[in-house]
Formats: structure tokens, sequence, C-alpha cells
């Protein structure tokens, strides 16, 4: 197993799950690591363990690397969890497949072990659902370093607790993921997005509820300020609006124009068409946060596109860039700087579910959590020596 | 509260009806603090319980616990909030699955799991199982739809896990708990995604020859990258026994019947249904309908939702089974299965999810045999085997419950048990919530001596 030493801590990077298990016996406190490109979220894990007796260790996950089975008729794909999701989405594509999650920081390296982790989704989980929805079956090593399989291979499973969903966002406090099986659909063949421009939130935002109750089945819907556009895309996407509201359908490509000259009748309005090259860059870009890239801090609220007015005019009293994504069920919003827990749930009180801070945390990761005291019992049960920190 | 004998009767078993228990008591609570309050009594006391929908679990989830008492939720049955503009709602324990996308329709929205029970299961029931459903290869489980839970642990503390928003930071605690089977405590508020009614349904009917050819036509449809909502298969026995009992007029002598259905926008579903119309006019089959109007559509569901209790009309009893195949295995488990059944001198009807490779096999027995029912639980195994071997699962939907405790170690490591166990230990370190379901047998209770040699139940 190579080792080497990143800030004061060992990094360990086994080669396969039975060297992962016996990193996380040998050492006192964990902190597993995939693509580096969540940095926050590690860092923040770090700084949290920061002085602990006998030393942290970083394990490595990017060894643990290939797929491992994949029959594209099973909808089901098996991967080691340090895989790289580009790699895996390349394989996918050759198939017609993909998966609908949306997963940010593909293109960066990360990993499949790491997304799920970190149980973040891209704008097109809107209409399949996020990474909780897709991930089948795991295999990990728990705090007391023993390997344990949960889930399954095949699409349906109702065999046991569902650990698999309970990893998703567990951001490696429950465990290092060794192996991950993930669910996959055919990828639609073709899709469009349509721009409209609004002077003001309360417009766009209730356009926004009127598309959500169509069955028009957009598989993106996001609502973004300007200026966070000009800091991903430059001024010509931007536009002088200081807001625009974007909407991506998919399907036969005979179909997409149709789809939305309905959208447009929805919003009221003409909007700008994207596709191709163009349209992939943008929503790379929304979905990887390259607005926010020099940005101190990042925080991912989670929400209701009911709430967006209000949320708002919250984040605007911090000083907050502003994207609202997933059809307003996630704000991304970019500070200075962290705001105290206390001003968080002060000013966001019935505003958004949660929050959690993606960049720039200074301590926990998880800004405001609901269900604390079941997760408590949760981390007690997989990690009762708190090896991999956070020892609630 | 109820403790005459012959009223607590009702809540002896449930849809297994093989299983039985006599409970000590029956609680009716009517709001969530008085489920705290019974839980609470419970954990003092160190008295199992249950928490019960519509007792239809068909592996004996709702059967009470030896001595235990019966939390039954039918009268909290309130949808405390329907709100259309944020497509959700929040509705107690006890609500009817088919009442909630009743509620929902006048807003054009419904809600997506649709268990062929839905018109008398519960969604507590639904959430405790993460139920399923016809049209669960393109909406997903239960587990996909639930945003939010409130929930009254075993020592009867109440939390609330996840929210309304379709995201959630920190581990997924919704997800844990959906699927627990009632071992992690009882959800007394569950807030859930209701979604916009699809503009275009869909549904042709294809008959075959034999089950195989209907099973290669699902193969095609999957190869061709269309996403059905719902691919639905029926042998011959199950044929039978649908028509004779609802009169579906389904075509005869048919060896196996497929149903599909697409639905989303008109202009995609129009051409997606040509495409799938000519996949299935190639596939052998020996009819295909296609409903034209809802009426026709609804006659063809009728049929398979049906199927189960029809086939009670064949045989004074039957076992259902509940077991899930690698999609692109299903014809060779089929084949197994009826060489299975034909070694065991038994009839099976097949009706089954077949787009998620989640079969249903209906083993047909007569009680009153001598050793007839230990014949159809050994062909039930057997079966679940050949699941397990497949690299399957012993359950898709119905849950491990009580019937499938003992496959539950053969599909997993013991320390994948013992991870789940010791889950289980710190939500109820009494083991008093659904005591003696899931787990194997003894399991639990070796667990706790095997607990003291770990090093780690110190430092937890
Ligand atoms: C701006 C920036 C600054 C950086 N600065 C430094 C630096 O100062 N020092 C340094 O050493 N490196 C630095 N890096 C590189 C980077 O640290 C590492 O490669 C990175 O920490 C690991 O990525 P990750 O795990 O966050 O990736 P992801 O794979 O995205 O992980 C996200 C989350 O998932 C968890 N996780 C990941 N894989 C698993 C798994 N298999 N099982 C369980 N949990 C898992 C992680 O613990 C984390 O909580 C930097 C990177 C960037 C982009
Ligand atoms: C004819 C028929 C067809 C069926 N078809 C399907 C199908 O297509 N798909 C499918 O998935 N299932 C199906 N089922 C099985 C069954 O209907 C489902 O499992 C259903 O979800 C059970 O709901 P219930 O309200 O009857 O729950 P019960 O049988 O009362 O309870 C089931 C389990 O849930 C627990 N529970 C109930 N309420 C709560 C609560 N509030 N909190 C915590 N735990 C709770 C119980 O303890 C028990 O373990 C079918 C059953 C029948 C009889």
């Amino acid at each position: 197993m190579a080792v080497e030493e990143v800030q004061g801590a060992d990094v360990l990077a086994p080669a396969d799950p039975g060297e992962a298990a016996e990193a996380v016996k040998a050492s006192r406190v964990v902190v597993p690591r995939g693509g580096g490109t969540k940095w926050g979220l590690v860092a923040a894990r770090m700084a949290s363990v920061a002085g602990t007796q006998g030393g942290v260790r970083i394990v490595d996950t990017t060894r643990l690397a290939g797929i491992l089975q994949y029959d594209p008729a099973e909808y089901t794909v098996t991967v080691l969890a340090g895989t790289r999701l580009d790699d895996l989405g390349q394989v996918l594509r050759r198939a017609g497949q993909y998966l609908p999650f949306d997963p940010p920081l593909a293109g960066r390296g990360a990993t499949a072990g790491g997304a799920v982790a970190s149980g973040l989704s891209g704008p097109g989980r809107l209409l399949r659902g996020g990474v909780r929805d897709f991930v089948l079956g795991i295999r990990f090593v728990d705090g007391e370093g023993r390997l344990v399989r949960a889930g399954g291979k095949v699409v349906k499973n109702a065999a046991g607790f569902d650990l698999p969903k309970l990893f998703c966002g567990s951001l490696g406090e429950l465990g290092v993921l060794v192996e991950v099986t993930f669910k996959v659909l055919p990828a639609p063949p073709s899709s469009g997005t349509a721009r409209f421009g609004f002077d003001r939130l309360p417009d766009a935002a209730a356009a926004l509820r009127r598309l959500l109750r169509t069955p028009l089945e957009p598989d993106a819907v996001d609502l973004v300020e300007r200026r966070a556009l000009q800091a991903a895309s430059g001024p010509e996407v931007a536009g002088d609006d200081p807001w625009s509201l974007w909407v991506r359908v998919s399907g036969e490509e005979a179909h997409v124009a149709a789809r939305l000259d309905r959208v447009e009748d929805v919003v009221g309005a003409p909007g700008a068409r994207l596709h191709g090259p163009p349209e992939q860059a943008l929503w790379d870009g929304l979905r990887d946060l390259d607005w926010a890239s020099r940005a101190p801090a990042v925080l991912r609220l989670h929400t209701t596109p009911g709430r967006i007015e209000r949320l708002d005019e919250a984040l605007q009293r911090l000083g907050a860039l502003r994207h609202y994504s997933v059809a307003g069920h996630v704000a991304w919003a970019a500070v200075e700087s962290v705001p105290a827990r206390s001003l968080v749930v002060s000013e966001l009180a019935g505003l958004a579910d949660a929050a959690l801070a993606l960049r720039g945390a200074q301590g926990s990761p998880h800004v405001l959590m609901p269900g604390e005291g079941f997760a408590r019992r949760v981390k007690r049960a997989l990690d009762p020596a708190g090896r991999f920190g956070g020892n609630g | 509260m109820v403790s005459d004998p012959a009223a607590l009767r009702v809540y002896e078993t449930d849809g297994l009806a093989s299983e039985r228990q006599m409970p000590l008591t029956v609680v009716f609570p009517r709001e969530a603090d008085e489920v705290v309050a019974t839980v609470r009594a419970c954990f003092e006391d160190e008295v199992a319980f249950v928490a019960r929908g519509s007792g239809t679990s068909l592996s004996g989830g709702s059967v009470p616990p030896p001595g235990g008492v019966v939390i039954a939720l039918n009268r909290m049955n309130r949808i405390l909030r329907l709100d259309p503009d944020e497509q959700r709602a929040v509705v107690e324990p006890g609500v009817v699955n088919a009442h909630l996308s009743q509620a929902a329709a006048p807003y054009g929205l419904y809600y997506a799991p649709d268990p062929s029970s839905q018109v008398i299961c519960t969604l507590g029931g639904n959430v405790a199982f993460n139920s399923g459903g016809a049209h669960c290869l393109k909406y997903g489980m239960t587990s996909n739809h639930v945003l939010g839970l409130r929930v009254v642990l075993p020592d009867g503390t109440v939390e609330r896990l996840g929210g309304s928003s379709l995201e959630v930071p920190g581990p997924d605690l919704v997800g844990l708990f959906v699927g627990s089977e009632g071992l992690m405590g009882v959800a007394v508020e569950i807030t859930v995604r209701l979604l916009p009614k699809p503009e275009a349904v869909r549904t042709l009917l294809a008959a075959y020859g034999s089950l195989q050819q209907a099973g290669e036509a699902v193969a095609a449809v999957v190869e061709s990258g269309l996403l059905p909502a719902a691919m639905e298969i029926m042998d011959r026995l199950a044929i039978e026994a649908a028509e004779a009992a609802v009169h579906a007029n389904y075509p005869k002598g048919a060896g196996a019947l497929l149903i599909v259905e697409l639905d989303g926008p008109r202009d995609e579903v129009e051409s997606d249904f040509v495409r799938l119309h000519e996949l299935i006019r190639r596939s052998g089959a020996t009819e295909v309908r296609v409903a034209s109007d809802d009426a026709e559509r609804l006659k063809i569901w009728k049929g398979r939702k049906g199927a189960f209790s029809a086939v009670g009309r064949l045989s004074p009893a039957y076992l259902v089974q509940d077991g899930v195949v690698p999609r692109t295995r299903l014809g060779e488990a089929l084949c197994e299965i009826e060489q299975l059944a034909a070694a065991a001198g038994l009839r099976v009807a097949n009706v089954f999810h077949a787009g998620d490779g989640n079969l249903h096999p209906l083993i047909l027995y007569d009680g009153r045999r001598h050793g007839e029912r230990e014949r159809a639980e050994e062909l039930a195994a057997a079966i679940l085997r050949v699941c397990i071997r497949q690299g399957g699962s012993i359950t898709g939907e119905h849950g491990v419950g009580l019937e499938k405790r003992q496959f539950l170690g053969e599909m997993f490591a013991e320390d994948d048990l013992r991870a789940m166990a010791r889950l289980r230990r710190e939500m109820d370190p009494l083991g008093i919530a659904n005591r003696g379901k899931m787990f194997p047998p003894g399991f639990e209770e070796a667990g706790e001596a095997g607990r003291a040699l770990l090093p780690s139940a110190a430092a937890g």
C-alpha cells in the first residue's frame, strides 16, 4: 500500500478492499478521500479531527478503481469506489446509458465513492432522482475495520436495512466505501434548453412553479442570478436580465423543439434556445459551480420551490450570490465566509430544511441538519470508537 | 384499547395467513402523542409492540410479537396538508395509498407508488416495507417518494428525519428508515412527493404461446432503450384465475400475457408507442391489443391487479413469493421454477414485474392434504435459493418479515448482518419494535451474547 504525507497526515492508498480494511484497522482516525474535487468537505473533516492523539490518516481510494460488473441489459453497474465518474460515464455512453443524477464535478476527477459519500446531485436530478435513488448496493469498511456489504446488484431489493441510501451524504463519517452498485437508465437521445430573462425574482419563481405543475417533464429547471452567470459563462450567455430561468427538456430530437414551444407557452414569453456544445457547457458550468469557483465559501441549502422568494431575501442579507437549482429544491449560495450556525438558524428558520457548507467550513460541514439524534445513533452503531471523526 | 379475545383475533395475523399470534392487547391511537405514550409504556415495561396498518403484509410483518401490543394506526388517517404548489402532501400513517391519489387528483397530481393492494394498504405500511408496484420501473419505490418523516423511536423519543425538499444533506436517514420493517420505530407523519399526472398513457396487452417468448419480448423492449412505466407478465394459470375472477376478457388460450404501459408528454408517448408496437408485433405475439380509452386500460389492469386474490379461487390456499433475479436471467429462473414445481407436484402461478426482474410465484396448495403445506414451503424456499444463486434478492417489495428470516442469512454474510443488528440495537436497545422480524431466528439473541466480546461495545 502506498504511503505519502500530506499536511501532516499520512496518506494510505489501498489497492484492494482488504487493504482498505487493514488501513482502517491500523489507524486511530481516518478521513476517506476520493478524487479531490470537494476539498472543502475533506478540509472541514481534517480540521475537525486535527490534533487527534495518534494522528490522522487519509485513506485515498483512487487506486480502488475499475468496473467490476456491467451488463447494459441489467441497467446496473458495479464499480470500485475510487473509479472516476468520467471514466464510468464514457463506458455507459457507449451503451447508450447514463447516471441520471448528474453528479457534480465528474469532469474534475470526482469518484464513485466520493459522489455517494457527498450525496450531491446536479440539476439533472429533477426528473429521475438524485444519487440516493440510484445507489443499489455498497461494500464498505466500518469503524472496526470490517468489510460489510449491503443492498444488492439488482434494480429492486427490499432485503435488510437500506444502508446504501444511508451512506449517501455520509461524508466519510460512517465508513470507507470500497464498492458501489448504481442503477443506470437509457440516455435520452437529445436535449434542448430555453432561457427566459426576468427583472424580478418573484416573476421568475412564479413561472418556475407554473412549469412544475405541467406534465411536460422538464429534466432540469434552474434559476440563476446574473452576477453568478457572468462569473460562470461571461456576459454573452448571462445577458442583461437580473434573473434567468433555464429549462431543459430531453427526448427524441423531433419532439424537443415542440416541447420547448410548450414550455414558452407556460412561461408566457419566448425563450432563447441553446443546443449542442453551448448547451452542454452551460449545464456543466452550473453543475460544477464554475460561477462560485472563486468564492471563499459555498453553501448548499435544501428548500422547496414555494420558499424561493423568502429565502432569497435572507440570502441577500447574507450578501450571497444565488443559484436555485433542481427547480428550487436546492439553493447554492456563494458567500465571503460560512455564517455562524446560530445566524443560519435565525436567518433561515423555516426557509430551508437544512444547509451544508461545501467550501470554507469551519468545523462540521453540516450547518443545519434534521434528525441529529437519530444520526448519532447510526454513528455509534457503525463507528463506535469514532475512527471516522465526529464522535457524536 | 381492545382486550376482548374475540376482537383480538382480527389482529392475530396478516396477509400471510399461516402465521398466527394472539396479541396482548390492541391500541387505536388517533394522535401521534398517543403513539408516543404507548411506545413509552412498552419501553418502560419491556413489552414488544408492532405497528400495524391494514395488515396486508404477505411476509408476516404485522403479525404480533409473542406477548406483544398491536398499535393499529388505521384511525390516524388524515391528510394533514396537501400543497399543490409544493407538490407534496403530509399525511398520517394510516392514510390508504389510493386515497392520497384521489385527494390529489383535483390538482392534476398523484402519488406514484402503486402496490396492487393500494386500495387498502396504508402509507405507514408502504414506508415500513418500501413497497413497490407496477410502475417502479420508471418511478422507483416508496423510498423514492418519501421526503420526510416524523418517527417515534422504540424508546419513545420523537425525531424528524428529512424535510420537504427533494435533497437533504448528511446521511440519508429517511432512506434508512424506509424499508426498516417497523424495527426502528413507528412513523407517525409522512411527507411525500406528488407528481403531475402524465399527460398521456398508452397501454398494450400482448399474448404469447409461452412464458419464454413473453420474457424475450421484455428483453427486446429493454434493449431498445425505451423506458416504459410498467412491464408486467402473467402466466397461463394466473390468466385463468384472473379471467374467472374479474372477466378481464384476456385473449383465450394464451400461454403468457405481457402488459406494457408508456406514459409521459403526449408527443413522446405517441412516437415511443409506435416503436413499441412495432417491436411487440415482431416478438412473436399471437395477439396484440391496444387500450383505446381509459376504460379499456383499467380493464387490462384490473385482471393484473386482482391476480393474487383471483388465484384464491383456484386453490384453497397459496403462498405468494417475492424474489428478484437479474432481469437477463428471468427466462432461466422461470424454467427452474417450473421444474421445481413439477418435482414438488404443486401448481405455481406467475404474475410479476418483469421489467424489474421481480417475480411473484404463487404456490398453490391444499392445507387439508397431509404434508402439502410443508411441501409448498419447501418449494418457496427452493425458489428463493434460485434467486440468491443468480445474484438477486429474497424480496423485491414485500419485506423479509417473519416468513423469510432464515434466508436473510443466506443472502448476507455474518458481518453484514451484524452491522444491521448494531443499528437495530442503537435504535432499540431492548429489541421491542416488531421483535422477531427480519433477522434470522436466534440471531439477535446470539448477537447480544456476542456483543460483550466485541471491543467496540465498551467504546460505543
Ligand atoms: C481548491 C483545492 C485545494 C486543495 N488543497 C489541498 C491541500 O491543501 N492539501 C491536500 O492534501 N490536498 C489538497 N487538494 C486536493 C484534494 O485534497 C484531495 O485530492 C481531496 O481532499 C480528496 O477529494 P475528495 O475526497 O473531497 O473528493 P470526493 O471524492 O469528492 O469526496 C467528497 C467527500 O466524500 C468522502 N469520500 C470520498 N471517497 C470516499 C469513500 N470511498 N468512502 C467514504 N467517503 C468518501 C470524503 O471524505 C469527502 O467527505 C485540494 C484540492 C482543491 C480542489
Ligand atoms: C393482494 C395483495 C397485493 C399486494 N401487492 C403488492 C405490491 O404490488 N407491491 C408491494 O410492495 N406490496 C404488495 N402487497 C403487500 C402489502 O400490501 C404491502 O407490503 C403494504 O405496504 C402493507 O401495508 P399495510 O398498511 O397493510 O401494512 P401492514 O401489513 O399492517 O404492515 C406491514 C409492515 O409495516 C409495519 N408498519 C405499518 N405501519 C407502520 C408505521 N406507521 N410505522 C412503522 N412501521 C409500520 C408493520 O409493523 C409491518 O412490519 C400486496 C398485498 C396483498 C394482500
